[in-house]
């Protein structure tokens, strides 16, 4: 049985055709759309590295169905500075951010980092406080133990983007 | 493996009900997901129920609210009135997975999956909470206690599934609470868990209480003497011992590697008294 599907791949509509409905979000943007940044880490939902925005949420692309998707707005590290590249380099603020921070060694997890770290700051629930930063980032584990820089990456990203919508406010009350 | 997304209720539990194979509901798939591709379960159809619209929304009803089967523990969190009455509800959601597995998770594939250390299921028993299934022989409103039969197992038949859950008005005077031990601070499958809800009259008094232990049995413990140790007490010291006790002795625990059938005894008492306090604290809020 083979099923066809239609959703948007950071800004781009992709139809896909799936031989198998047990295909993961995951499985179909590294092995047929050729994605890769997504990371498999445990395939089970416990690692956080394929983490991507689905319609907006972060969410564990390894435990979605690809054929429940149909429709769907997915955006993945790839797409990222696309949205927003107003961090050096014309990066998004968030992978600005890491740099600046050290918030990496090996880089494995650091696409489901930072779109981890985008989501939260986008939920708005953990304020300037560490401690939430480190629970709101809890579903994301680090191997090589960079914590620490992750933690204040995106402690420093959600100064810069929240400054930013403050200033965004300004303009459109003058 | 066949999926469907209907986008009715009928259409649902026809396609369930018409299949011989295994045939599996997928809400938010973080449990389904983990089991299939473990090669766990090889369902013959698997029926996605989140293009359905009304499982897709929290609806006040009769002064409570109605919690679609396909809605999520951040949807459940976002959702400011539902927090205000259930807190201890909306606490036992938001401990389930990370961030991004809330994002999918839901209170009813929590219930439907039937682990006895399932997070949400102790408080919504302690909140008294109802499950609506369909099926071919049309609707019925069951207890949430009533629908884990065992680990993995509910008492739905063929081609039922819950359409909604449902929390009743929160009463004066009435608070509720949710805690779990586990030897991490996130991320972890409950040790042992205590739901508590109990009212207080003007005078502090308790006049009602349920109090439900998850991960101390084979399904989630409503602890009736537990919670008669509280009723017509102020929650002083002497009754929330008793409460303690009555919690320890209801629980009927196994030896595994997260503790020992004693430790989780031990605890149950422990966590049941923690979890009174916020509930009596809460509920003295409500009654200001
Ligand atoms: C990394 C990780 C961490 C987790 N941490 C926790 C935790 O801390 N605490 C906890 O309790 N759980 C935890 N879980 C388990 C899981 O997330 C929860 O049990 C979740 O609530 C399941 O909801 P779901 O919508 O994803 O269910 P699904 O996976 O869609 O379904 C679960 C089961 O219930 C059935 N089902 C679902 N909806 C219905 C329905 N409406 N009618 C009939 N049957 C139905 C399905 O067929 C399936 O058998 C964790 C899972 C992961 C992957
Ligand atoms: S690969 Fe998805 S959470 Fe680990
Ligand atoms: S940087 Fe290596 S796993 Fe995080």
């Amino acid at each position: 049985m083979s099923f066809s599907i239609s959703l948007s791949v950071n800004g781009v509509t992709r139809e896909v055709a799936l031989d198998d409905p047990r295909v993961t979000l995951l499985d179909l943007l590294r092995e047929r759309l050729h994605l890769t940044g997504s990371k498999k880490g445990c395939d089970r939902g416990q690692c956080g590295a394929c983490t991507v925005l689905l319609d907006g949420r972060r969410v564990n692309a390894c435990l979605a169905l690809a054929v429940a998707c149909d429709g769907a707005e997915v955006v993945t590290i790839e797409g990222l500075a696309a949205q927003d590249p107003s961090g050096a380099d014309g990066l998004h603020p968030v992978q600005a951010a890491f740099i600046a921070h050290d918030g990496f060694q090996c880089g494995f997890c650091t696409p489901g980092q930072i779109m981890s770290a985008v989501g939260l700051i986008r939920e708005g629930q953990a304020g300037d406080d560490p401690e939430r930063v480190r629970e709101g980032m809890s579903g994301n584990l680090c191997r090589c133990g960079a914590y620490a820089g992750i933690t204040e990456a995106v402690l420093e990203a959600q100064r810069v983007l929240t400054a930013g919508d403050a200033g965004h406010e300004q303009e459109d009350a003058a | 493996m066949r999926y469907e997304a209907p986008e009715t209720l009928d259409a649902a539990v026809a396609l369930l009900a018409g299949e011989s194979g295994l045939a599996k509901v997928l809400a938010g798939g973080t449990d389904l997901l983990v089991q299939l591709r473990s090669g766990m379960i090889e369902p013959a159809l698997v029926v996605d129920i989140k293009r359905i619209a009304e499982t897709r929304r929290i609806q006040e009803e009769s002064g409570g609210f109605r919690i679609g089967a396909a809605v999520s523990g951040a949807e459940m969190g976002e959702h400011a009135g539902l927090k205000a009455a259930w807190p201890g509800v909306v606490e036992a959601v938001e401990l389930i997975g990370s961030t991004q597995v809330q994002g999918r998770a839901t209170a009813a594939g929590n219930l439907c999956n039937a682990s006895p250390a399932a997070d949400s299921v102790p408080a919504l028993v302690a909140a008294g909470a109802t499950a609506r299934i369909v099926g071919p022989g049309g609707s019925r409103e069951l207890p949430v206690e009533a629908v884990a039969a065992g680990p993995g197992r509910t008492s739905l038949g063929r081609g039922e599934i819950v359409a909604s859950l449902f929390l009743p008005a929160r009463g004066a005077g009435q608070g509720d609470a949710y805690l779990r031990f586990i030897p991490r601070t996130e991320m972890d499958i409950a040790v042992v868990g205590a739901g508590v809800c109990l009212t207080l009259d003007g005078d502090g008094r308790c006049t009602r209480a349920r109090v439900a232990l998850g991960a101390v049995g084979p399904r989630v413990i409503l602890a009736e003497a537990a919670a008669a140790a509280l009723v017509g007490t102020t929650l002083d010291e002497a009754a929330l011992d008793a409460l303690a006790e009555a919690a320890s002795a209801a629980a009927t625990p196994i030896d595994d590697k997260r503790g020992t059938a004693d430790f989780r005894r031990r605890v149950a008492g422990v966590l049941a008294r923690r979890t009174a306090v916020i509930a009596r604290d809460r509920a003295k809020g409500a009654a200001a």
